[in-house]
């Protein structure tokens, strides 16, 4: 398949098809940028989780692309934004095995593990964003004991 | 005088009807159709030539769900159909079919020599009207078969992405193949637990080298099917798990717990070979066995 957008982008999400295109998506953008492998596959995952979150919790929204730079070191940025309930604890939500829709509470949390930069906002009622970014070869973040 | 626009439209239509199926033979859409014989296409303009009176007949030049319609639905649909299969756009579709009407236009100006400009122009509008419907018409059949073709596709896929292979006896295997939402899963699962009992299956080995990306639902619902198939008194073994996948599954802290894993089919088959202790024997070069 092929974006002709190429890197920046915003993709609808929703229903499970568009899942699809923005996982199909960030894999070409992170291509595109020259990602690796595994980095790629961490980030489409990553998107696969929040673009979940955003249909099924926020009841659909959008997910914008970009890339970015900073000192020479390319990145790609995605942003997901939707307009439903809001998360009313935060911490409560990015914790693991955390869960108010009956899956395995792994994918806010895990989802911030796969990137470099995690960003969340949301007040009740007025919706959630997620903004994710990460560096083409950048070493992963160190795993944060909790 | 002459009646309204639409009864003199109908009336012009039912008279040129041979003249007008004769014309419309000639354009390019029937041509192309058409190809066997003319008469065939002569034929066919005739019959959308009453379909467009008794639209007309009935005063709804406007209505592409009008009752005329329906008997001439099927013909342009195949008429669209063919189009598209040539590798025509629906926007090229759409101009052809335009092409239709300048001809029954002019037949109808010629009718019309005696009449007032105000009566000329009324028709005129209508007979526009009318086969714009037709359009529309033609457009809307082929919209429908595209989407009925997605829906048979998706269908198709349902079913066809997941065959359950016997490797062994006692041993089924299933390759999962793209991407694991909801309801393929549940097919997955289905056919899974069927060829079990089907198979007397002891071992099944779920492959998911063609899956692109394993996330926390993706897990999920292999471990739903994991358990499940152990609840039927088989074992399963989940195959297939690529580097930059165990490091992403790692990461976003999935763990598979009790399941057994393998990086390959061939290295799960081995492993349940082993477990039902079935050996492996090469004949050697001289006729000898080694182990």
């Amino acid at each position: 398949m092929h974006t002709a957008a190429g890197a920046q982008a915003r993709l609808p999400i929703r229903s499970d098809m568009d899942l699809v295109w923005v996982r199909q998506h960030v894999r070409q953008a992170a291509a595109q940028l020259g990602f690796g492998l595994v980095d790629q596959t961490k980030l489409v995952t990553a998107a696969s989780e929040l673009a979940r979150n955003t249909l099924v919790y926020g009841g659909g929204g959008t997910m914008d692309t970009e890339p970015v730079s900073e000192g020479g070191a390319q990145g790609l940025r995605l942003t997901f934004s939707d307009e439903g309930p809001g998360i009313a604890d935060l911490d409560q939500a990015l914790s693991d095995g955390f869960t108010s829709g009956g899956g395995l509470g792994m994918g806010l949390g895990g989802a911030r593990r796969l990137v470099h930069d995690f960003a969340i906002e949301s007040r009740p009622g007025a919706g959630t964003t997620v903004r994710v970014t990460s560096w083409v070869g950048r070493a992963p973040r160190p795993r944060e004991e909790s | 005088m002459a009646g309204s626009p639409t009864h003199e439209v109908r009336d012009f239509l039912r008279r040129r009807r041979e003249q007008i199926a004769q014309r419309w033979a000639d354009e390019p859409l029937f041509r192309a159709v058409f190809t066997v014989s003319r008469d065939e296409a002569v034929e066919a303009g005739k019959a959308v030539v009453d379909a467009l009176a008794q639209v007309a007949d009935a005063g709804r030049v406007e209505d592409p769900d009008a009752a005329g319609f329906t008997a001439v639905r099927e013909q342009l649909a195949r008429m669209g159909a063919a189009r598209s299969r040539a590798g025509l756009s629906t926007a090229q579709v759409s101009s052809e079919l335009a092409t239709l009407r300048p001809p029954v236009e002019n037949l109808l100006l010629s009718d019309l020599q005696e009449a007032t400009d105000t009566h000329v122009r009324d028709c005129v509008t209508t007979l526009s009207v009318l086969m714009g419907t037709l359009r529309v018409v033609v457009m809307q059949t082929a919209l429908s078969e595209g989407q009925a073709l997605i829906d048979r596709q998706r269908l198709q896929l349902l079913e066809v992405a997941t065959p359950v292979i016997k490797l062994w006896d006692g041993i089924v295997a299933v390759p999962l193949i793209g991407t694991l939402d909801s309801a393929r899963s549940q097919v997955v699962m289905e056919t899974l637990l069927e060829s079990i009992v089907e198979q007397q299956a002891r071992y099944a080995i779920l492959d998911i080298t063609g899956v692109p990306t394993v996330d926390s639902l993706v897990a999920q619902h292999l471990m739903k099917t994991v358990a499940a198939a152990r609840l039927m008194g088989a074992e399963c073994i989940v195959s297939g798990i690529r580097p930059a996948i165990a490091q992403t599954m790692v990461h976003l802290g999935l763990d598979l717990g009790t399941v057994v894993t393998r990086s390959s089919l061939a290295d799960a088959l081995g492993y349940v070979l082993h477990q039902l202790g079935v050996g492996i024997v090469t004949p050697g070069a001289n006729g000898t066995v080694t182990r």
